[in-house]
């Protein structure tokens, strides 16, 4: 088997990965970054829609030509990248860590390295996970899987679509289905409001006059071979009402429930996850319980963001490099969830330096007040106009909210 | 031999697992067979959708054919492993008694079983069931353990018997249904619905749940056959949950109950339900049912987790009534009649295959041994069970193990292509072969690639790629 | 006439009511801020998307297809285009037939349907 050895291996080439190796880059450490796709970019790729970027290029972008920018810097720099690679296994031997890979035009792969930054991303939960009964047709696609076929293959899944759920991509290819001349019948959300952001309800959904059913539970898929429809029903004051259920007629379903953190390799190598966001529980250094390995992006939590995804990587990335260079973190300081927020991530924060948290929150609100308290003092409050679950909140702090703080203090966020 | 020609010693009617072993004990004669199926590939009837346990031998009492060919069948499944890789462990059974009361039935159990001669059976206090299974309640009062039972892949076992047979000369034609059947004095006329037809000495109806429509079009006997449906979730192989052996209740008169099923492939199976239903082809699942799942394996391991469900899904099991109904018919000439094969038919397969061979030899078949049978199938490697240095051996000869298809069961091209090779070419078909698609993302990466491999290596356009055959197409149009 | 819709400036997603006066002047309500009523304007007088797709690529001649070859190239409008007209513009994006190589940013149909927006290739695709 061939071996090769670089100061840091990243897992993963889409735009998590791509930023944390060029940060490593940055810093004059070598890396190499393996995917199992024969291009670098993920799933951005597939994204073809636009809305991507206002960040980190301060213009909108299509998925493709967020990933192309990114990989165009790649290609200018030292970076080694191993594509159609699938990393099978992250073990240590030392203070080294053993990455196994195995790609057809390579055989088996070994790469040592000190570091490793894990950005594997995530993937869509499925109609197993939600537990939708019914028969099992074909014609159930996640909406991702559908976005690949559509965007990428030039297939047309189905004619006559239904949505289950209300996250972005499912929108987005409400969109895309409409746009090829598929007739999209409804959207179906179990909550009372969308998951998704309000611009793809105007512009997905009202757009093409698609209802959408809010408070509504699909109940079941029916359709012997190929679907023939789904049965939904509403739910009122929190009580399901099956008397009150009505079909849908199509042959296609998406379902766009939720993403979850691909984890597998992480918990193989060992690793602790978070059971909130099903990423692993890192340090302020998003170093997890294995030194030297590190996580961002997806695969650390879901961002809605391909912005914030960059950001983050970028930090991982640069931390990774203090790590090669022998930088610890002198004391850090736990971050408790408070009211009304799901997790925070990371789950410590360095006081010594500036420190960027992501959150989520578990309310809808106007007018929020979002507060950080060390030992019960507010050391850091900011209004926000609108809160929702589905937008990924982020806070800066750093010595001057932080200088006070003893080993034993404790940092609570919360959202008021 | 007469390969490829029309007229056969046996048509064996059904490739689930009995016709599957029917046609293989009988490949090892000099006869001319052929296995048709309805479906679109083999074991996409009661066989794909089951337990898949090797029962111990204590359920039923041996007043009943089921329950001789049970105890027959299991041990013949060790040979069987070696000859045909296909994924079976011995890993024994636990039924766990959480009463008192319970410990009555259990001991009635436990004799039955040593009547019927199963191995090692034993009864097991507290202690001794939470040391043989230590993720069980600690509500658990005692058990049985059946050190015999184990677990088996049922399409796996169904597709190594057919490749086997196969390689010893059985003719396999899928999408084939009977349409109808003349007995000619001498031998059969047999046509299918899309116009096929076969020449038969002899008939073997093991058509499972459609057995008594066979049996109809040949003039058999009157019977109906039943279907009763169970509805199963499968969890993912991270669980913490997972029991190293299987867990059963307590049963009941009517069913054996919902069990706790550690896989050979390392996931988890609960289920079955148990609904008597009109359709047998209503595959659908309900909310109240797999509640019921869930809400019953945990009181045997309160660990498992609806958050470890990557999916449900239902079988129908065929039954008449309280046996197998294997016999020659006394009605129509030159016809077996292999019926209401219920639980533990999986286990009684091997036996069943044997039982029916013996059938046919007192009706007057003569066999006469094949010199050349070879009951040995090769083994396929599977990137799942290699390390890395073994699988860079293998990607040095053929690259396509080096490209990852399924990510969440380990899944190469190599495999799927090997699957389309050997007639898997529906999306099913494909993933019963290789696990491709079974796992936690439930085809949500791989779908796509599969549907391209399947395309390239068969040529058949985007329009012809189907789940499980006509009527299921996945694509329906192209941009 | 009143008309509702959502602003979708920002994450507020104030809900506006627009009135059309007889001399078509148009009042806004609802809005938090000024570019609420400017988004109402514009969506009720001109509304305009960007619009992103696929195109088709031209087969290479005498090769057999390859499964591993790019299916689709895709693209975008360089600025948001009229709504009514988009179905039209769809059209004629899916009858386009693209030669490879084609490039990032490669105008593809200049000022389509004469909106004075391009249509260009939002990946390049060898």
């Amino acid at each position: 088997m061939r071996e090769l050895r670089y100061d840091a291996v990243v897992v993963g080439g889409g735009a998590a990965g791509m930023a944390a190796a060029l940060a490593l880059d940055s810093r004059g450490k070598s890396c190499a970054v393996v995917d199992r796709e024969p291009s670098l970019g993920g799933i951005l790729l597939q994204c073809v829609h636009n809305g991507f970027g206002l960040i980190e290029f301060d213009e909108e972008l299509t998925g493709p030509e967020f990933a192309e920018r990114f990989a165009a810097r790649l290609a200018d720099s030292r970076i080694a990248t191993f594509l159609g690679a699938t990393v099978l296994e992250i073990a240590e031997e030392g203070e080294e860590k053993l990455v196994f890979c195995v790609s057809p035009s390579l055989g088996g792969l070994r790469i040592r390295a000190r570091a490793v930054v894990l950005a594997m991303g995530c993937r869509e939960r499925n109609r197993g996970n939600i537990r939708i009964p019914g028969t099992r047709p074909a014609g159930v696609y996640t909406a991702g899987l559908a976005q690949r076929l559509v965007n990428i293959e030039g297939y047309v899944p189905g004619k006559d679509v239904v949505v289950v759920g209300s996250g972005d991509i499912g929108l987005i290819m409400a969109r895309r289905m409409s746009w090829i001349g598929c007739k999209v019948h409804a959207a179906v959300e179990i909550l009372p409001y969308p998951s998704g952001l309000a611009r793809n309800i105007v512009q997905c959904l009202r757009d093409f006059s698609i209802p959408l059913y809010l408070s509504h539970l699909t109940t079941s898929v029916y359709g012997r071979d190929r679907v023939e429809g789904v049965e939904v029903a509403p739910i009122e004051d929190g009580a399901l009402q099956p008397e009150k259920s009505f079909r849908i007629p199509c042959d296609t379903v998406l379902l766009s429930v939720g993403l979850v953190p691909e984890n597998e390799l992480s918990k193989g190598a060992g690793i602790e996850l978070n059971p909130t966001t099903g990423g692993p529980i890192v340090d302020s250094t998003l170093m997890t319980s294995r030194g030297g390995i590190f996580a961002c992006g997806n695969v650390l939590h879901v961002h809605d963001l391909v912005d914030y995804v960059a950001e983050e990587a970028r930090r991982a990335g640069l931390f990774a490099a203090d790590w090669l260079e022998g930088r610890r973190p002198r004391k850090e300081l736990r971050v408790k969830v408070g009211p009304n927020l799901r997790y925070v991530a990371p789950g410590k924060v360095d006081p010594s330096r500036e420190n960027k948290l992501y959150m989520r929150t578990m309310i809808v609100k106007n007018e929020a007040l979002f507060e950080a308290r060390l030992d019960n003092a507010v050391v850091k409050s900011v209004k926000k106009a609108h809160i929702q679950p589905s937008e990924m909140l982020s806070l800066s702090l750093g010595p001057a909210e932080l200088e006070r703080a003893r080993p034993d203090s404790m940092l609570e966020l919360s959202i008021q | 031999m007469k390969a490829g020609s029309e007229s056969f010693d046996v048509v064996v009617v059904g490739a689930g697992v009995c016709g599957a072993n029917i046609a293989r004990r009988l490949s090892q004669y000099e006869l001319d067979v052929a296995l048709v199926e309805k479906e679109a590939d083999v074991s996409f009837g009661v066989s794909k959708a089951n337990s898949g346990i090797v029962h111990g031998g204590f359920h039923h009492d041996r007043k009943y054919l089921k329950s001789r060919l049970e105890v027959q069948g299991a041990m013949l499944f060790d040979r069987l492993r070696a000859e045909l890789d296909f994924p079976f462990v011995r890993c024994g059974i636990l039924v766990a008694a959480m009463h008192e009361d319970e410990m009555r039935s259990v001991e009635q159990l436990y004799m039955r079983g040593v009547d019927n001669g199963a191995i090692g059976i034993e009864m097991c206090s507290r202690e001794r069931m939470l040391e043989l299974e230590p993720k069980l309640s600690p509500d658990v009062v005692g058990g049985l353990h059946a050190p015999g039972g184990g677990i088996v892949e049922p399409y796996r076992f169904v597709f190594s018997l057919v490749e086997s047979a196969q390689k010893n000369g059985v003719r396999l034609m899928t999408g084939w249904k009977l349409a109808r059947g003349q007995w000619r004095g001498d031998r059969w006329e047999l046509g299918s619905e899309d116009g096929r037809s076969l020449r038969a000495r002899w008939v073997v109806n093991a058509a499972g749940l459609y057995a008594d429509e066979v049996s109809r079009l040949l003039g058999g006997e009157d019977f109906a056959v039943h279907g009763r449906k169970g509805e199963y979730y499968l969890l993912d192989r991270m669980t913490k949950s997972r029991p190293g052996k299987v867990v059963f209740p307590v049963p009941t008169s009517l069913s054996k109950g919902m069990l706790i099923v550690p896989t050979v492939e390392g996931t988890v199976l609960l289920g079955p339900t148990a609904t008597s239903v009109e359709d047998k082809e209503d595959f659908s699942t309900t909310r109240d049912q797999l509640d019921t799942v869930l809400n019953s394996a945990r009181n045997l391991i309160p660990g498992i987790s609806e958050s470890d469900v990557i999916t449900s899904f239902a079988g129908i099991r065929s039954f008449i009534e309280e046996d197998f109904y294997i016999e020659v018919s006394k009605r129509a000439p030159g016809l077996v009649q292999v019926a209401g094969i219920q639980s533990p038919g999986l286990t009684a397969s091997p036996a069943i295959g044997e039982y029916v061979k013996e059938l046919l030899k007192k009706a007057g078949l003569r066999l006469v041994e094949k010199p050349g049978y070879d009951p040995f199938v090769p083994k396929l490697p599977r990137a799942k069970d290699l390390g890395p240095f073994e699988l860079d051996e293998l990607v040095a000869r053929n690259p396509a193990y080096g490209e990852m298809v399924c990510r969440c069961e380990r899944v190469t091209e190599a495999e799927i292509v090997e699957a389309v090779r050997r007639g898997h070419r529906t999306l099913d078909g494909v993933k019963y072969f290789t696990r491709a698609q079974m796992g936690r993302c439930q085809g949500g990466f791989c779908t796509y690639k599969i549907i391209k491999i399947i395309m390239r290596e068969t040529g058949m356009g985007y329009d012809e790629v189907t789940k499980r055959g006509p009527g299921s197409r996945v694509l329906k149009g192209e941009l | 006439m009143k008309e509702e819709l959502t602003c979708i400036t920002c994450p507020l997603g104030c809900r506006l009511v627009a009135e059309r006066g007889e001399d078509g002047s148009l009042a806004v309500s609802g809005n938090r801020c000024p570019r609420g009523a400017a988004y109402a304007r514009e969506e009720l007088l001109a509304p305009k998307r960007v619009v992103t797709a696929t195109c088709r690529i031209a087969p290479a001649s005498g090769t057999r297809r390859d499964e591993a070859a790019p299916r689709r190239v895709p693209v975008k409008t360089s600025a948001p285009f009229p709504k009514e007209r988009v179905p039209e513009l769809l059209a004629e994006i899916y009858r386009l037939e693209l030669a490879l190589p084609v490039a990032r940013g490669a105008v593809l149909l200049a000022d389509a349907l004469g909106s004075g927006v391009d249509l260009v290739a939002t990946r390049s695709v060898e």
